[in-house]
C-alpha cells in the first residue's frame, strides 16, 4: 500500500495531492500534461522534496515532514523508468542492467538477471551500447535495469510516450506482464487513456496539481466524463465483463456484465475469463422501446441517471445498467423529442465495443480503496 | 646525424620542462575537477569572486602572477616563511616553484575545459543513477566522471601545453637556474641573450615545436578513442 499526501510549490505551480494505491497491480496517475503527475512520482522517488506531507510504502515512511523523515533516494528502494530511458551511454546494455543490481545486498535481490532478460527479450542486446538500440529496445532495457534493483515499488513516467505506435505495441505487452511476473506494485504516469485502460487497475486522476479522484479504473473513468479531464471523443464507459461463450458461426464472443450481454468480435479467451471493454459515448444510442428490427445487436435496458448540459447540439447521458455506468451521446433534438429525463427506463443501443484488456483479474485481485481527498 | 643529437643542456631543459609540466598538471587536476564541479553545479555566495580568482592568471601579466607567488611563497612570504620555519621546506628557486608557477598559469584553462564538459552532462543520467541506488559520490565516479572524460582530457592537454610554454611567472618566481628552473622557454631566452646563441635558440625552437605537436596529436588520438567508446 502506497500512501501519498504531499504539498510542493515550484514557481507559480503548486502540487497538493493525496491518494492511496493498493499494494499490488498497476496504479495509473492520469491527467493532462502539466497536471503534476511527474512531480508526484519524483517526490515518491526522492528526486524532488515535498515542502510538507507524508509518503509511506507499506506503512514505512519514505518521507514525513512532521517526523523529519526524508530517506535518501538510495535507501528508498523505489525503481524509476523515465520517459527518455536514460541509459548510461558509456556502458554496455549488460553493464546498464547490472548497475543498480550490484548495489543491492544479495539477500534482497529477489529478481534474477536471467528472468528479466528473458522476459524482456533483450538477450541479443547485452553486449551493445545504448546508442545502437532502437527506442523500444532502450525502453525495455530501462525497465529491466529498474527491475533488477528488486524495488518495492516501480514508478514509470510515460515510458511509451516517446515511442511511435509500432514501438509502443512492442513495449506495452512487457509492461502489462510486469505485475504478474514480478509481483511489484507499479505507479504508471500517462496522459493516454488508451494505455491506462490496457494496463491499470487503479486510477488516480490529476488536475492542476491535485488528485481529484482515485479508485478502480471502471469507477473513475465513468466519473471522468464530466470532470473536463477527457477530450469529448474519449468520453465513455469502461466495463469489466466475463466471457460467456463463443459463437463460432458468426465469429462472435458473448460477454456478460451485470446489465446484460454484449457481443464482440471473437477473441481468444476461455469462458469465464474477465475482460475489460470500453464503450465510447459516441457509440451508444437510446431507444424508448426495445427495437425489434434493428442492426443493433447489443441492446440492454438501463435507467437514465443524469443528463449533462448540451454541448454543440449534443447531450451526454449517464445510464445505469444494473449498477454498471454507461454513457450515451445523442443529439439534443433527439433528447427533446424523446422527452428524456432522469429516472426514465430506456434501452441502450451499443454499436461497437472496444476490447482494452483481456486479462483483468488474472493476477492477484486488486481491492482499491483509494478515495478522493479533495483539498 | 651528429647535429640531430641533443646536447647535454638541451636534454636537461627538455627533461626539466616535462617534469615540471607533469607535476603542475598532476597536482592541480583533482583541484581543477573540484573547482569545475563547484562552478558548474553549485550556487553559493561569492561564486563570482571564486570564478574571477581562478581566471585571474589568464588576464594578469604573468610577471604580476609570478611576483604575487614570490611574495606569498618566498622565504619572507606569509606562507613561504611558515613552510621554511616549520618544515624546513624551501620552494622558491627550486623546480617545485617552476611547477607551481606553471600550475597557476594553466589552471584557468584546465577548469574551463572541464567545467564546459560538466555543464554538458545530462543531469537526468545522474538522477537515474541515484534512483538505481547509487550514492552521490558513486554517481560522480561512475557516471559524471566517465562522461566528462573528454573534457578532462582536453583540460589536461591544454594545461600541459600551457605549462610547457610558461615563462613570465616562472622567471619571476622560480628564477632562471640551470638544471633547476631553466625550462625550455627559459633556456631559449637565455640563448638569445648571449652573442652567437642564434643556432642554439633555433634548435630549442624546433624542440618546443615538436613537443607541442606531439601533445596535440596525442590528445586527438585519445579524444577519438573516447568518442568511439561513448558512441558505441
Amino acid at each position: 500500500m502506497l500512501d501519498v499526501s504531499v504539498q510542493r510549490r515550484q514557481g507559480a505551480f503548486a502540487v497538493d495531492a493525496a491518494f492511496s494505491s493498493p499494494a499490488a497491480g498497476v496504479t495509473a496517475l492520469f491527467g493532462r500534461s502539466g497536471s503534476g503527475k511527474t512531480s508526484v512520482i519524483n517526490m515518491i522517488a526522492g528526486l524532488a522534496r515535498p515542502d510538507a506531507g507524508r509518503i509511506a510504502l507499506n506503512g514505512t515512511p519514505l518521507f514525513d515532514s512532521a517526523r523529519r523523515i526524508d530517506l535518501p533516494m538510495e535507501a528508498r528502494r523505489v525503481g524509476y523508468v523515465f520517459q527518455d530511458g536514460r541509459l548510461f551511454p558509456h556502458m554496455t546494455v549488460r553493464a546498464n542492467l547490472t548497475y543498480g543490481m550490484r548495489l543491492v545486498p544479495a539477500a534482497q535481490r529477489v529478481i534474477g538477471f536471467d528472468a528479466v532478460v528473458g522476459m524482456l527479450g533483450i538477450e541479443p542486446l547485452l553486449d551493445r551500447r545504448p546508442a545502437k538500440l532502437s527506442g523500444g529496445e532502450k525502453q525495455r532495457v530501462a525497465i529491466g535495469r529498474a527491475l533488477l534493483t528488486s524495488p518495492r515499488l516501480l514508478l514509470m513516467d510515460e515510458p511509451l510516450a516517446a515511442l511511435d505506435e509500432t514501438r509502443k505495441g512492442e513495449v506495452l505487452p512487457f509492461v502489462a506482464g510486469l505485475p504478474k511476473e514480478f509481483a511489484i506494485p507499479i505507479v504508471y504516469v500517462s496522459h493516454s487513456l488508451d494505455e491506462i485502460l490496457k494496463l491499470a487497475d487503479t486510477l488516480v486522476l490529476m488536475n492542476a496539481g491535485t488528485a481529484v479522484a482515485a479508485g478502480p479504473v471502471e469507477d473513475v473513468v465513468g466519473r471522468l466524463h464530466l470532470s473536463g479531464a477527457l477530450d469529448a471523443a474519449e468520453a465513455g464507459a469502461v466495463l469489466t465483463t466475463v466471457v460467456e461463450e463463443h459463437d463460432a458461426a458468426h465469429h462472435l464472443t458473448l460477454l456478460r456484465f451485470p446489465g446484460g450481454r454484449i457481443a464482440v468480435q471473437r477473441m481468444d479467451q476461455p469462458a469465464g475469463a474477465q475482460v475489460r471493454v470500453r464503450i465510447r459515448a459516441s457509440e451508444v444510442g437510446i431507444a424508448l422501446e426495445p427495437p425489434r428490427h434493428s442492426s443493433f445487436q447489443n441492446v440492454f435496458p438501463a435507467r437514465i441517471v443524469e443528463l449533462a448540459p448540451p454541448r454543440d447540439g449534443q447531450v451526454d447521458i449517464r445510464l445505469d445498467a444494473a449498477g454498471a455506468a454507461v454513457w450515451a451521446r445523442i443529439t439534443s433534438r433527439a433528447c427533446e423529442t424523446m422527452a428524456l429525463e432522469p429516472g426514465l427506463i430506456v434501452h441502450a443501443l451499443v454499436k461497437s465495443v472496444a476490447l482494452t484488456r483481456a486479462d483483468v483479474g488474472r493476477h492477484s485481485p486488486v481491492r482499491a480503496d483509494g478515495e478522493v481527498h479533495a483539498p | 646525424m651528429e647535429a640531430l643529437a641533443l646536447t647535454e643542456l638541451e636534454r636537461e631543459a627538455l627533461w626539466l620542462s616535462l617534469r615540471v609540466s607533469f607535476w603542475a598538471v598532476a597536482a592541480s587536476l583533482p583541484v581543477g575537477i573540484a573547482c569545475a564541479w563547484l562552478l558548474a553545479r553549485r550556487d553559493f555566495p561569492g561564486k563570482v569572486l571564486v570564478d574571477g580568482l581562478i581566471h585571474m592568471p589568464l588576464v594578469l601579466p604573468p610577471v604580476v602572477t609570478g611576483y604575487i607567488l614570490l611574495v606569498t611563497l618566498g622565504r619572507r612570504g606569509v606562507v613561504g616563511q611558515a613552510l621554511w620555519e616549520w618544515f624546513g621546506v624551501q620552494i622558491v628557486f627550486t623546480w617545485k616553484a617552476a611547477a607551481i608557477a606553471a600550475a597557476v598559469m594553466a589552471f584557468p584553462l584546465m577548469v574551463r575545459a572541464i567545467r564546459l564538459s560538466m555543464e554538458g552532462v545530462d543531469r537526468g543520467l545522474e538522477a537515474a543513477a541515484r534512483t538505481l541506488g547509487a550514492s552521490p559520490l558513486r554517481v560522480f565516479v561512475t557516471v559524471t566522471l566517465p562522461l566528462v572524460a573528454p573534457g578532462v582530457l582536453a583540460g589536461v592537454i591544454l594545461a600541459f601545453a600551457r605549462s610547457l610554454s610558461e615563462f613570465g611567472a616562472t622567471i619571476t618566481f622560480a628564477s632562471n637556474i640551470p638544471g633547476e628552473t631553466r625550462t625550455l622557454p627559459l633556456a631559449l631566452y637565455t640563448a638569445t641573450q648571449v652573442p652567437g646563441g642564434d643556432a642554439a635558440a633555433f634548435r630549442l625552437c624546433v624542440i618546443s615545436a615538436v613537443l607541442a605537436m606531439a601533445a596535440l596529436v596525442a590528445s586527438e588520438v585519445l579524444a577519438r578513442r573516447m568518442q568511439k567508446r561513448l558512441k558505441g
